[in-house]
């Protein structure tokens, strides 16, 4: 073991976005930070990569919808090369065997394809889900309240987040409450007719998550993703020039220049642990690395379980952080086409947006059944962006590269995935040639990535890219683990950064800025 | 014509518990109900000579004590029998038992994991606080969090403190509780699939949720919360069927003056001015009483019997999407002798308890799918009991009657109603089931009477065969049911109130939304509620 | 499919259980035939004697002669592997690394919270191969905490049975009945010895403040290893005892038991009634210099915040009546704590009692303190307000307990 002389004030394990962010905050107060990533570069699952010979694409997340405003503005990523403009809103396009319904500018400002009554009953609900998401935003910049003792700076947030209640109204203060924990299937049903309107929604509000439109709760899904935003406006999203690589990027860039140093293939083998105090890291070469705070920004439980280790925790945390339910259901598909794809119906401006594959509710329900029991659905659905379209660097001159996220392929697919994966891989093509006839004979190259791969490819354990499932039990104050859901560990210098903690996933760059809010404030 | 001071429409426990309660008030009450027989869904009816059934409801634990002692029932004839635990039959020819004994309990359940067997007390304990923090909250009125009425500020600081009272890991349970499945709540404490599936079938009884949805650990504790003469937890049945209860409601009810009507249908309730003024029935005879108390689910309630015009669209709307879609079926069976099953030992204590035959979370949730899909459960979920092993009056000696809770059931098939095949074919699901455990089963039946969803709301006009009145998710809970804004029992129509399992604290032979709700009425009436008694302390 | 055929597994030939609710220990036909009482209780499960003959007389035995309590429904765990002691390290409170092999210590140990969850003892039979006693179950907990380690636990209770001699002339007895170079054992020290075909463990170890022993021995030689005890003991007046007698032994030596004298973490449903070693006189098990161990956090914050609010006492009442849960007062007025045990002490002819007070009362306000007995008498309540004092544990000590080398008769 070789030890260095250097003292970090913060060491960050995991370059991904949250580890980033995490950084360049730190750095941005003045502590000297060093990066850890255990890949050839950072970025995690927000890479813009090669999968067949000149098709690039964004490798898991492939749409930026909830970058949050505080980190655009704290790490100034404009100045970095983040732009976003108005113009670059894509819309949604719900595919139906009856033609298409999109929904334009930020999640649908407009509706087309849809009736008349179906335009105003989508209108006054999309109002409302806005408003309901609204009341719940706050919450995603800021620590969980601490239920053992709150401080006054969360009574005052609290305090802040009744009088938004209040502020709504009466009745409508009435149907927050109780709609709150409702499943998206029957709120859909209350309020809309169109089955690929409300499929599109029970897709949104179950993409990323073990739940079908009828689980009670799954509302809250929805409420998540709108309660992100992107360029100002909440609910809408961009395809990123250059993927999803070039908004790691900026990150990276605004790291750097705040001063972090950034070591790759570093992968860590433990955290150091003096007298119940974090004290750094041991690399995997043997190198002992010392830090006032380490802050693992990978999953809380291979941090906790793997890097730490039993010894230095109690075993009910440990039995809390076992029981993080974090087995994935999204799988995704990179294909390499000749040319582009014509989805039946959809105009030009719709094909370089988010195609969905989910005719339905019942569809919806449907596809989540059998992930119940570890099989993968028959007819999957699916969010499909064809990114080359609009960034043709991403592809060789007249081909296309398709990128989509489809559900449900259960993580712990009772046949395995070895059996499993081309059997599903048949499935999903069937969707699509469904949608896009002719699709599969200009196929070049698949990869379809399954939970299991991207658990092997991009360090998340069960595949789940929330890093934990983000239902109602593990949000909030459960999130990762109740009583440890303020960024802060039982270990004194260890922090959760990742995606793992509240507020939960997708590209935000939230739970990495809360702690490192926290950290700072702790003075640590 | 002579004007009853109130008027209760369904003689239901929770009608007939809240007529009690008026009427020991002061007030001069009359219920009218639309069947020959009083009772609702807690009834017991010789379909079959010798052979009383319990032809809905069939075991008895939230029934509150209070109310029993208040309206003096035990004088009447109420009489509860704890049960002997439970048991599931597993398809590999053995069975696990629940003891009522704390360490045969044990032994049992280490023969299938020493570890489960250990992890029950963690469990029992954690429920067990839960139950704590809830029970004080059912003979309550929910507090409306709109409301800046001290009263319901008072009730949201009592919610407030008794949550604040909880240790902070306490209060994250109850969170988390909340919301969760109850499958993956047992996850956090068994290994084993029996044992899971062995608690696991609390959460979805009544429910159109199966083990695998969130919410279904707070359905656990719905049917945790209810006790046996102070057994917490305890189940038991009614000696003479459950219509045992209402029988002693209907008598206690007649023996301090009141009234019933039955064969008497109510078509809608009387309005003038925006104030309920009696009740018409269905051959147009007016009943005429200063206010009017409905028994019958929300639902039907506002959308058959009051006019629209007589409430606000934003009410109306709400009570439409009030959800309260039937899960269950009931076959209630003669036997001309006790079943046999192979898989049991000698004369177990479990014919003394309930028995299933769904030995895996996944069973009970793949019987839930099939409800999705708008069919019976190929595989249905059971939750027999054979009464007669404990009440011998029930049946002729020797013989037995046996109820068999079945889940699931839905409203409608594919989208169309019940027919008769259906129902023959949903039975037949339930017979095959049992008699794949008892050889010679179908030869001991002497007669069946077989309730789907259809037959649940035809005769005893629970909606769509809900036998909890409304689904016990949180969006229909507490401040929540049955509707926001009209959550303590009173209605946008003055004078017209609601007392049965739609309003808070919800569905079961409770009997407490009858006894709020009356507490309510009285409230309004600035009548003295001395003679009903405050809940039990929980200490 | 036909779920007719009956299967014969392991499991299924144990479906009878529920017929015999009170198990028997392996010891059971020979204390059937001492129970001239018929006085029996439920420990976890098993048939246990309150009394065999005489409750007092049983309690004498212990203190003037030898006493045989059969201590089989303990619950055990056996527990083992390289990482054995590094696995209860962090489990328990004490410091298993200074536990040689050959050697018994008293330990507890705590959930994350610092409340506790049980306390035992923990037996050190090699290197790498413990047994943990302890009054209630925690195999999850126990396996939970595997996680991580080379190691395994497996609960043992039915497979061991277990027999504490205690008393004066219990030595002689074990010297008599032929376990040569038990005499070398001192207190705290364990050792085996051959035994019908096995080996029976016997540490010098007890619940009584006594000079005594603890046998361990696999349940199929359980029979042989009691006729053994008793024919060498039968000139040195060895005679079986139940429960009470051992009780009162215990109090005196000032021992607390679980769910008698706090209750247990993973029973507790009122959340006051959790306990921190601190609380419960445990206080002397927390090392600070050890590494990490399950509750540590929450222990040491609860002392530097000053959280912890109650202590467990030694009280010494006047008069002769016992103060079995009573309540404690300051002043006669303030209510501040409550009596988890209470006897009349032969040995130190003092009114003994443990109770639990809350802090400051009994830690730095031990003036002024009280207890009410009710003392029934004849169907009426006899109130008696009695001055108590806090004093120091073990209310009895004797020197023959750790004696070297013990006394021979």
């Amino acid at each position: 073991m070789t030890s260095s002389n250097l003292n970090w004030d913060a060491i960050v394990i995991g370059g991904g976005h949250n580890g980033l962010v995490a950084a360049a905050t730190l750095a941005k107060s003045g502590r000297k930070v060093l990066l850890l990533e255990a890949g050839n570069e950072v970025g995690g699952a927000a890479r813009t990569e090669e999968f067949a010979p000149g098709f690039r694409v964004s490798s898991v997340a492939h749409l930026l919808n909830r970058l949050h405003p505080d980190v655009v503005k704290t790490l100034e990523l404009e100045r970095h090369g983040l732009k976003i403009e108005r113009g670059d809103f894509v819309p949604s396009v719900a595919l139906s065997k009856d033609g298409p319904l999109v929904l334009h500018g930020a999640y649908g400002e407009a509706l087309t394809g849809a009736s008349p009554s179906e335009q105003s009953a989508w209108r006054d609900l999309r109002a409302q889900l806005l408003r309901y998401a609204g009341v719940l935003k706050p919450f995603l910049s800021r620590r969980p309240p601490d239920l053992a003792g709150m401080s006054l700076a969360e009574m005052t947030g609290l305090g802040q987040t009744a009088l938004a209640l209040k502020k709504l109204g009466k009745e409508d203060m009435r149907d927050f409450l109780r709609i709150l924990l409702m499943n998206v299937y029957d709120l859909l049903d209350e309020q809309l007719s169109d089955d690929r309107l409300k499929g599109l929604l029970a897709f949104d509000a179950t993409l990323g998550s073990h739940l079908g439109p009828r689980s009670p709760t799954s509302l809250l899904g929805l409420y998540y993703r709108l309660a992100g935003e992107i360029g100002g406006l909440a609910g809408a999203q961009i395809q990123p020039k250059g993927g999803m690589g070039a908004v790691v990027a900026a990150i990276r860039s605004a790291a750097e220049k705040a001063g972090v140093s950034i070591r790759q293939a570093s992968p860590v083998a433990n955290v150091i642990v003096e007298t119940g105090r974090v004290v750094g890291v041991l690399t995997q070469d043997g190198e002992a690395l010392r830090a006032k705070s380490v802050v693992s920004a990978i999953n809380p439980a291979t941090t906790i379980l793997d890097l730490v280790g039993p010894r230095e925790v109690d075993t009910g945390f440990m039995r809390k952080v076992k029981n993080i339910r974090m087995k994935g259901d999204a799988a995704k598909l990179h294909l390499a086409l000749d040319r582009p794809p014509q989805f039946a119906g959809v105009d030009d401006a719709g094909h370089e947006g988010r195609l969905v594959i989910a005719p339905s509710p019942d569809h919806v329900e449907r596809a989540f059944n059998p992930s119940k029991y570890g099989a993968f659905s028959p007819e999957p659905v699916m969010e499909i962006t064809l990114p080359s379209l609009a960034d043709p660097s991403l592809a060789p001159s007249g081909a296309c590269v398709l990128s989509a996220v489809v559900q449900y392929a259960p993580y712990a697919l009772r046949e395995g995935w070895a059996a499993g994966k081309p059997r599903f891989l048949e499935a999903i093509m069937a969707q699509l040639e469904a949608y896009a006839p002719g699709i599969g004979a200009t196929v070049r190259h698949a990869e379809l990535l399954t939970p299991a791969d991207l658990e092997a490819r991009y360090r998340m354990p069960g595949g789940h890219w929330h890093h934990g499932e983000l239902q109602a039990d593990q949000m909030l104050m459960s999130r990762p683990v109740s009583g440890w859901s303020g960024y802060d560990t039982p270990l004194e210098g260890l922090f959760l950064a990742g995606a793992g903690s509240h507020p939960g996933g997708g590209i935000s760059g939230a739970p990495g800025l809360n702690a490192a809010r926290r950290i700072i404030a702790m003075r640590a | 014509m002579k004007a009853w001071d109130a008027i209760v429409i369904g003689g239901g426990h929770n009608g007939l518990v809240n007529a009690c309660y008026l009427q020991r008030g002061g007030l001069d009450v009359l219920v009218v109900e639309k069947n020959d027989w009083v009772g609702g869904a807690a009834t017991s009816r010789e379909l079959t000579p010798g052979f009383l059934y319990s032809n809905c409801s069939y075991v008895c634990s939230l029934f509150r004590p209070e109310i029993m002692r208040d309206l003096e029932l035990p004088r009447f004839g109420l009489q509860v029998i704890s049960y002997e635990g439970g048991a599931v039959f597993t398809r590999d020819g053995d069975y696990l038992a629940n003891y009522r004994d704390h360490d045969a309990h044990r032994r049992e359940f280490a023969r299938f994991s020493k570890r489960d067997a250990e992890a029950y007390d963690r469990y029992a304990r954690d429920v067990s606080r839960q139950c704590r923090f809830i029970q004080p909250l059912l003979m309550r009125t929910a507090p409306d969090p709109t409301s800046f009425k001290p009263r319901d500020l008072g009730e949201l600081l009592y919610l407030g403190r008794k949550f604040a009272g909880l240790t902070a890991e306490e209060m994250a349970l109850t969170l988390r509780f909340w919301t969760m499945s109850i499958s993956d709540f047992l996850d956090e404490y068994f290994e084993t699939d029996v044992i899971k599936a062995n608690f696991a079938l609390s959460g979805i009884i009544g429910t159109a949720l199966g083990p695998m949805s969130p919410g279904t650990a707070y359905v656990l504790l719905h049917h945790y919360m209810g006790e046996v003469d102070g057994s917490v937890g305890a189940w038991g049945y009614a000696r003479g069927g459950m219509g045992a209860v209402t029988k002693a409601l209907a008598a206690s009810f007649k023996a301090s003056g009141g009234t019933i009507r039955t064969g008497a249908e109510v078509e809608r309730v009387l309005i003038r001015n925006g104030r309920a003024k009696g009740v018409v029935l269905a051959g147009g005879d007016e009943i005429h009483g200063k206010l009017v108390v409905s028994n019958a689910d929300v639902k039907r309630t506002f959308l058959k019997l009051v006019e629209e015009k007589e409430l606000p669209d934003i009410f109306l709307r709400r009570v439409r999407n009030f959800k309260i879609r039937g899960s269950s079926g009931k076959v209630n069976i003669a036997l001309d002798s006790l079943p046999e099953f192979p898989a049991l030992p000698k004369d177990p204590p479990v014919y003394r308890a309930d028995m299933h035959f769904t030995d895996s979370i996944e069973r009970m949730e793949r019987a839930y799918d099939d409800w999705k899909a708008g069919r019976w459960s190929a595989d249905p979920f059971l939750d027999m009991v054979i009464p007669t092993t404990l009440d011998p009056t029930m049946a002729p000696p020797g013989k037995h009657f046996m109820s068999c809770f079945v889940q699931y059931a839905p409203p409608k098939i594919a989208g169309r109603d019940w027919t008769d095949a259906d129902r023959d074919g949903f039975a037949e699901s339930v017979i095959a089931q049992i008699a794949e455990y008892s050889p010679g089963f179908r030869d001991r039946i002497v007669h069946m009477e077989v309730r789907t969803p259809r037959e649940i709301e035809a005769e005893v006009g629970l909606t769509e065969g809900n036998i909890f009145h409304g689904e016990l998710t949180f969006d229909q809970l507490l401040f929540n049911r049955p509707v926001p804004g009209y959550a303590q029992y009173r209605s946008p129509v003055g004078g017209l109130y609601m007392c049965g399992s739609s309003t808070h604290p919800g569905g079961g032979v409770m009997g407490a939304p009858g006894r709020n709700a009356a507490a309510e009425i009285l409230r309004d009436l600035a009548k003295p509620t001395l003679h009903m008694s405050p809940a039990h302390d929980v200490i | 499919m036909n779920r007719h055929v009956k299967i014969n597994s392991a499991r299924t030939l144990a479906q009878a259980h529920f017929r015999t609710l009170r198990l028997g220990t392996p010891f059971q036909p020979r204390i059937d035939a001492l129970a001239l009482t018929n006085d029996w209780y439920n420990w976890a499960g098993y048939r246990a004697p309150h009394s065999l003959w005489d409750e007092e007389l049983e309690y004498f035995a212990i203190r003037s002669q030898a006493a045989l309590f059969d201590i089989s429904p303990m619950t055990k765990y056996r527990i083992e592997g390289p990482d054995a002691e590094a696995y209860l390290d962090r489990v328990t409170l004490r410091d298993v690394t200074r536990l040689k092999p050959g050697r018994v210590h008293y330990t507890a140990w705590c959930d994350d919270e610092g409340f506790v969850l049980d306390d035992g003892t923990l037996f050190r039979l090699s290197p790498t191969r413990f047994r943990l006693c302890s009054q209630e179950r925690h195999l999850p907990w126990l396996l939970d905490s595997a996680i991580g380690y080379e190691v395994s636990v497996e609960e043992e209770t039915e497979a061991v049975a277990g027999l504490a001699l205690q008393g004066p002339t219990s030595f002689a007895i074990l010297r008599h009945a032929g376990f040569a170079g038990v005499e070398r054992l001192k207190i705290f020290d364990l050792a085996e010895f051959a035994h019908d075909g096995a080996a029976v463990t016997i540490s010098r170890t007890g619940f009584t403040g006594d000079l005594g022993y603890e046998l361990f021995v696999p349940a199929d030689n359980a029979l042989s290893l009691w006729d053994r005890l008793m024919a060498a003991g039968e000139l040195r007046g060895i005679r079986a005892i139940g429960y009470t007698a051992l009780n009162g032994a215990r109090l005196e030596a000032g021992l607390i038991v679980a769910n008698a004298d706090f209750t247990t973490a993973e029973h507790a449903i009122r959340a006051d009634r959790l306990r921190m070693p601190d609380e419960i006189g445990l206080g002397f098990m927390i090392d600070p210099d050890k590494g990490h161990f399950n509750g540590r956090r929450a222990i040491f914050e609860a002392r530097a915040k000053k959280k912890l609010r109650h202590v467990l006492v030694g009280l010494e009442i006047e008069g002769n009546i016992p103060a079995e849960h009573a309540i404690v007062y300051c002043k006669k007025s303030r209510e501040v704590g409550l009596v988890s045990a209470a006897m009349w002490s032969p040995m130190a002819k003092r009114n003994v009692a443990i109770a639990s007070l809350q802090r400051p009362y009994g830690d730095t306000v031990v003036d002024d303190l009280w207890v009410e007995i009710y003392a029934m008498r004849e169907l009426q309540y006899q109130k008696l307000m009695k001055r108590a004092k806090v004093v120091p544990r073990p209310f009895i000590k004797l020197d023959r307990r750790t004696a070297n080398p013990p006394a021979d008769f």
